[in-house]
C-alpha cells in the first residue's frame, strides 16, 4: 500500500467536525435528549471531539460513550488479524434518546449494523442517527450517514486511513492505493 | 499480541502476554453481564458441549452461562449418562462430538493429561475445566482476575496457597499462572500434601500457616478431601483446621489486609471459619461471577484462534 | 551354499577379534574366519566399512503368545527381532496362561518349533500364575526346556516366598531373574516421582521402590548363593547397589534397556504414553548414571524389555494406558546412537553387552563368530542414519519411544543360523 493522496488535514478535520456538531444541534434542535456513542477505537475519540465541539455550541454536556463492536461483528474469523475485545463503557442510559453513532470511515456498512445490533442490546434509543468523517461509498447494507465529514468516492482496492493525534499523533485523512492485488483494502 | 490457540489446556504453556490477554479481554466481557441484555452474539450458530466425567455443577454451570451469554448452543453430557460407561475410549466420544459438527469440548476428567490427550485427536477446540491432578486453567485464570481487580496489580504480590497441594490442579494452575504474572508464591500444608519437587515450580514451601499469612497479600485456601481411593490423607478434620484453617485471629495477626479466596465449594470449619468465608476479607463470591467473564473470554478466544485456523486450512 | 561376508570390521568379544577379516559361512554354520578368504562362494556380502558382529542376544522379551496374539505372536516378535538383529531371545513367562506348568511351556514350546524366526528360550515363571505365593515345579520347567526363571512384571512381595524359590534355582542351577518392585511403594505410580511426577499431576514412582528390592533381592541370593540377574535398572542407587554387590566378590549380573540410557522423565511432559513404562524414565541424573554403569561395566546386558501393546491400550488416559515400549527392532540403533562415541562404549563393549555377556548369562552358546558354531551374524552400517517410522515396524505393536527419532547405525543385514536377510530402511 501506498500513499495516493492526502483529502483532510488537521484544519479541514477540525471544520468539518465543527460543520457536523452545528448540524446534529440544529437536527436535534438542542441537546435535550442527544447522546453520542462512539465505535472504537476511532470513533470514540471523533465522538468525544464533536461533544466538546458542541459543548462550544451549547454549552451543555452531551452524555458520549464508547461501543466495541467485535462481538457483534458477522466475520469472526475472517478480519485479517484478530481482533481484541476491548470494553463497552455507555455508562448512561439509551432508552428515549436521540443516539448519534460516530465512526471514523463508512464503507460497506457492516461495522453500522453489528452497532446497531449492539446498541438495541443496551436499550431503545428514540432515534439512532449516523456521523462519520468520511463516506467512501460501496455499500453492502442499506445504510446511510446522516452527518459526513466529507464524500470520497474511491475504488475498491484503495484503502482509506484516518489518523488521530489520539491514535497516530497526526490529524490527516489519506487515500492508499493497493499494488498488491491479493491484499484486502479496508 | 494475538490469540492463536485452538486450545486451552493449561497455564504452564501460556506466556505471560497470552495470560494478560486472557485478562484483558475478560474484563471488557465482564461489562456485558451487567447489562440488562446479558447476551452478545459473538457465538451465534456454535456448539459448545460440556464434557463432564467428573460430577461439578460449578463449573459446568459456569461454562454454560458463559456460553449462553455468547449466544453458543450449550449441550451437557455427564460421563454415568453417556457411553463413556460402556467403555467408549476418550477419542472415540471425541470424535462423535466432533461428527455432531460442535466447536469447543470444554472437558472435566479425572485423569491428568486427558485434555491434552484429546486435543491431539481433534480439532475441535478443547477447553481444560480440569484434568485429574494436573491443571484447572479457567479456575487459575479468575482467581487471577479477582486478585487483579482487588489489587490493581500481580506483580509483586506475595500469594499464599494452602491445602491439599499435592492432589491439586487449582494449585498447579495458580502456581504457573500468578509466577509467570511475577507474583512470589508460598504453599502451605501438612508435609504429606507437599508434592516432591514443588520447589522447581519457583514457590517457597512452609509447614506454617501463620509464616504464609505473615506478609500475604493474598490466601487461596483449597478445599481438603479427607479421603482420596479409600487412604486417609490427613487424619483428622479437626485437627486439620487447628493447624491449617484460616481464622480471623490468625488474619489479624498477618501484617496486611489479606484477601481470602476459595475455589469452592467451601468446607466451613475445616478450610475456614464461617466468620472468615462470610467476612469482609472474603472475596469468594466474587470468583463466581468473575468466572463467568474469564470463561467467556477463553471460549471466545479459542473459538476465534480455530476458526482462523480452519480459514487457513481451506484457503 | 556357502556365503562369504568380505571385508567387514568383525568385532567378536568372545574371541577377542576386533579388525578387518573375512567370515565363511558354510550351510547353518560359521566355518572360518580369517583375513582374504579365497573360496568359492554361492555369495559374496561386501562389508566393507561395516560393522560384522554375532547376532543380538536380547533376554528381555514379551512375545505375548499364547493369550495376547493381538499385540504380538511368537513370528511376528522373532521376525521384527531379526530385522532389528536380533537372532536369540528370551521369551518372559507373563503369557496368558503363565508359564508356570509344562503343559503351558508345551504350548509356548509349539508356537515357537512351529512359527519362529529365530532362537527363542523360555523363561518360566517362579511362582503359579506370578502371584509370589506358590512355588511352580522349578525341576520339570528346567527339564522341559526352561532356561531361566522369573516373575516378570511383578516382584515376589514375601520374603520368605523369595527365599525359598532361591534356594530351589540353587539346587536346581536355573537363573532367577529379578523385577525388583516394591508395590507397596511404587504404590500405582504413573511417572518418575519428583518435579516431573509434580508438574503432570500424576502419581509418582520413587527409586526406592525399585533399589530397597534389589538390595533385598541380592540380600536373599548371596544367603542362598542362588545366581540372580536384576531386569531394567532405571536408576542412578540400582546402580551403586550392584557396583557395591560385585566390588564384594558377589555373582550378580544386570540389564538395563534403551530407553533408560536415551531419555529422562522429561520425555513424559506431553503425556505421550510411547514413554509410559515399569520402571519409569528417571531423571537426568539416573540417566547419566545408566550410561557410566555400562561404561563401567556394573550393567552387564543391554535388553529391550519388548512390551508390545495395542493402540486400544495406549491410545487412552495416560493413567490408563498399558506399561512397557516395544524395543526389538531399535535397540541396537538406539545403543550406536547414545552409547558409542568418545568416553562412551566402543564396538566391542556393546558387542559384549549385546551378545556375549547375556548369552554366557543365560548359559546359551550364542553369542560369538566361533568356527562351528551357528551362523548367527549381523552386518551393520554404523554410519546410516533412518528416521524410525511408526508404520514402518515389523512388530504387531507401534508403541515404540522412538518413533519420530533419527538413529545412526543400521543392520544391513541378519544371517540366522546362515540364512541371510537383507533389510531396507
Amino acid at each position: 500500500m501506498e500513499e495516493k493522496a492526502k483529502i483532510l488535514d488537521k484544519d479541514a478535520i477540525s471544520r468539518a467536525l465543527t460543520r457536523i456538531a452545528h448540524e446534529i444541534v440544529e437536527k436535534n434542535k438542542g441537546t435535550e435528549n442527544l447522546c453520542l456513542v462512539g465505535i472504537r477505537s476511532r470513533g470514540v475519540y471523533l465522538a468525544q471531539r464533536l461533544s466538546f465541539c458542541i459543548k462550544n455550541i451549547e454549552g451543555k454536556n452531551v452524555p458520549t460513550g464508547a461501543l466495541d463492536i467485535t462481538l457483534y461483528r458477522d466475520d469472526l474469523a475472517l478480519a485479517s488479524g484478530l481482533p481484541i475485545v476491548r470494553k463497552t463503557e455507555i455508562d448512561f442510559d439509551i432508552n428515549d434518546k436521540n443516539l448519534v453513532l460516530v465512526d471514523d470511515v463508512l464503507y460497506t456498512g457492516r461495522t453500522i449494523r453489528a452497532a446497531l445490533d449492539a446498541l438495541i442490546d443496551f436499550g431503545r434509543p428514540k432515534s439512532i442517527q449516523l456521523a462519520v468523517l468520511v463516506d467512501r461509498g460501496h455499500r453492502e447494507l442499506p445504510v446511510r450517514a446522516d452527518y459526513a465529514g466529507k464524500n470520497i468516492p474511491t475504488s475498491k482496492d484503495e484503502a482509506v486511513e484516518v489518523r488521530l493525534q489520539e491514535t497516530e499523533g497526526i490529524d490527516e485523512v489519506v487515500i492508499m492505493k493497493n499494488n498488491d492485488k491479493t491484499q484486502n483494502p479496508k | 499480541m494475538n490469540w492463536i490457540r485452538k486450545d486451552l489446556l493449561g497455564l504452564e504453556e501460556l506466556s505471560k502476554e497470552e495470560l494478560e490477554l486472557i485478562l484483558s479481554t475478560a474484563e471488557s466481557f465482564k461489562e456485558i453481564s451487567s447489562r440488562e441484555i446479558k447476551k452478545v452474539p459473538a457465538l451465534r450458530g456454535k456448539t459448545v458441549v460440556n464434557l463432564f466425567y467428573e460430577p461439578s455443577t460449578r463449573t459446568r454451570v459456569s461454562f454454560e452461562v458463559a456460553a449462553k451469554r455468547l449466544s453458543a448452543d450449550v449441550i451437557n453430557i455427564a460421563a454415568e449418562t453417556s457411553s463413556v460407561k460402556k467403555g467408549e475410549t476418550l477419542i472415540d466420544t471425541g470424535r462423535n462430538i466432533e461428527a455432531l459438527k460442535a466447536d469447543i469440548i470444554v472437558m472435566r476428567h479425572n485423569c491428568s493429561g486427558a485434555a491434552a490427550m484429546l486435543s491431539r485427536n481433534v480439532n475441535l477446540s478443547v477447553v481444560n475445566a480440569g484434568d485429574g491432578w494436573h491443571e484447572h486453567p479457567t479456575q487459575a485464570l479468575l482467581d487471577i482476575f479477582t486478585l487483579k481487580e482487588k489489587l490493581g496489580r500481580i506483580e509483586g504480590l506475595n500469594v499464599s496457597i494452602v491445602g491439599d497441594i499435592a492432589h491439586s490442579r487449582v494449585a498447579r494452575s495458580n502456581i504457573w499462572g500468578l509466577t509467570k504474572l511475577g507474583a512470589n508464591v508460598t504453599v502451605c500444608a501438612p508435609k504429606m500434601l507437599i508434592p516432591p519437587g514443588i520447589e522447581g515450580m519457583n514457590v517457597v514451601v512452609t509447614n506454617n500457616i501463620d509464616f504464609a499469612l505473615k506478609d500475604a497479600d493474598a490466601v487461596n485456601v483449597l478445599r481438603m478431601q479427607f479421603e482420596r481411593d479409600g487412604q486417609a490423607a490427613f487424619p483428622k478434620q479437626l485437627e486439620y483446621f487447628k493447624e491449617f484453617g484460616i481464622t480471623e485471629e490468625r488474619l489479624e495477626q498477618a501484617e496486611k489486609d489479606i484477601i481470602v479466596m476459595h475455589p469452592g465449594p467451601i468446607n466451613r470449619g475445616i478450610e475456614m471459619s464461617s466468620a472468615v468465608a462470610d467476612g469482609a476479607h472474603s472475596v469468594i463470591l466474587e470468583q463466581v461471577t468473575n468466572g463467568i467473564a474469564v470463561r467467556m473470554a477463553v471460549l471466545f478466544l479459542v473459538a476465534q484462534a480455530n476458526e482462523k485456523i480452519k480459514n487457513e486450512n481451506t484457503d | 551354499m556357502k556365503i562369504l561376508i568380505k571385508g567387514g570390521h568383525v568385532v567378536d568379544p568372545g574371541n577377542k577379534l576386533d579388525e578387518i577379516m573375512d567370515i565363511l559361512v558354510e550351510d547353518a554354520r560359521i566355518s572360518q574366519v580369517a583375513k582374504h578368504i579365497k573360496a568359492e562362494v554361492d555369495k559374496i556380502i561386501e562389508a566393507q566399512e561395516k560393522i560384522v558382529m554375532p547376532g543380538i542376544v536380547d533376554m528381555h522379551v514379551h512375545l505375548r503368545e499364547p493369550g495376547r496374539e493381538d499385540k504380538e505372536t511368537v513370528c511376528s516378535g522373532s521376525r521384527a527381532a531379526l530385522a532389528g538383529g536380533i537372532t536369540s531371545i528370551l521369551a518372559m513367562p507373563n503369557t496368558e496362561p503363565t508359564m508356570d506348568s509344562v503343559e503351558h511351556l508345551k504350548i509356548l514350546k509349539e508356537a515357537i518349533q512351529k512359527s519362529a524366526k529365530n532362537n527363542v528360550f523360555i523363561c518360566a515363571a517362579i511362582t503359579k500364575s506370578r502371584q509370589g505365593e506358590a512355588l511352580n515345579d522349578i525341576a520339570s520347567l528346567k527339564k522341559f526346556g526352561a532356561i531361566a526363571i522369573s516373575d516378570d512384571g511383578a516382584s515376589i512381595e514375601s520374603d520368605s516366598v523369595m527365599l525359598e524359590a532361591l534356594k530351589t534355582a540353587k539346587k536346581e542351577g536355573i537363573l532367577v531373574i529379578c523385577h525388583s518392585e516394591d508395590k507397596k511403594l511404587s504404590n500405582g505410580g504413573q511417572v518418575n516421582l519428583g518435579f516431573t511426577s509434580t508438574r503432570l499431576g500424576l502419581r509418582g514412582v520413587s527409586s526406592e521402590s525399585e533399589y530397597k528390592r534389589i538390595e533385598r533381592d541380592i540380600e536373599l541370593a548371596e544367603k542362598t548363593g542362588a545366581r540372580v540377574h536384576i531386569a531394567h535398572v532405571s536408576c542412578k542407587e540400582s546402580v551403586e547397589i550392584i557396583a557395591k554387590a560385585k566390588k564384594k566378590g558377589f555373582e550378580v549380573t544386570c540389564e538395563t534397556a534403551p530407553h533408560y540410557f536415551s531419555f529422562s522423565d522429561e520425555e513424559v511432559l506431553g503425556y505421550d504414553t510411547n514413554f509410559k513404562m515399569n520402571p519409569p524414565l528417571r531423571g537426568k541424573e539416573d540417566v547419566l548414571a545408566i550410561r557410566k554403569g555400562l561404561l563401567d561395566g556394573i550393567i552387564d546386558v543391554i535388553a529391550s524389555d519388548h512390551a508390545p501393546h495395542t493402540e486400544n491400550e495406549k491410545d487412552i488416559e495416560f493413567e490408563r494406558a498399558e506399561f512397557g515400549v516395544i524395543g526389538l527392532e531399535t535397540e541396537l540403533a538406539a545403543a550406536t546412537t547414545e552409547l558409542l562415541g568418545d568416553c562412551l562404549l566402543n564396538w566391542t563393549q556393546l558387542a559384549e553387552k549385546m551378545a556375549l555377556n547375556p548369552s554366557r548369562i543365560l548359559g546359551i552358546n550364542k553369542g560369538t563368530l566361533s568356527v562351528g558354531a551357528d551362523a548367527d551374524i549381523i552386518v551393520i552400517n554404523p554410519a546410516k542414519e533412518w528416521v524410525v517410522k511408526k508404520e514402518r515396524f515389523l512388530s504387531k505393536s507401534r508403541n515404540s519411544a522412538f518413533i519420530g527419532r533419527t538413529l545412526k547405525g543400521f543392520v544391513e543385514y541378519t544371517f540366522y543360523k546362515g540364512k541371510g536377510h537383507k533389510w531396507n530402511s
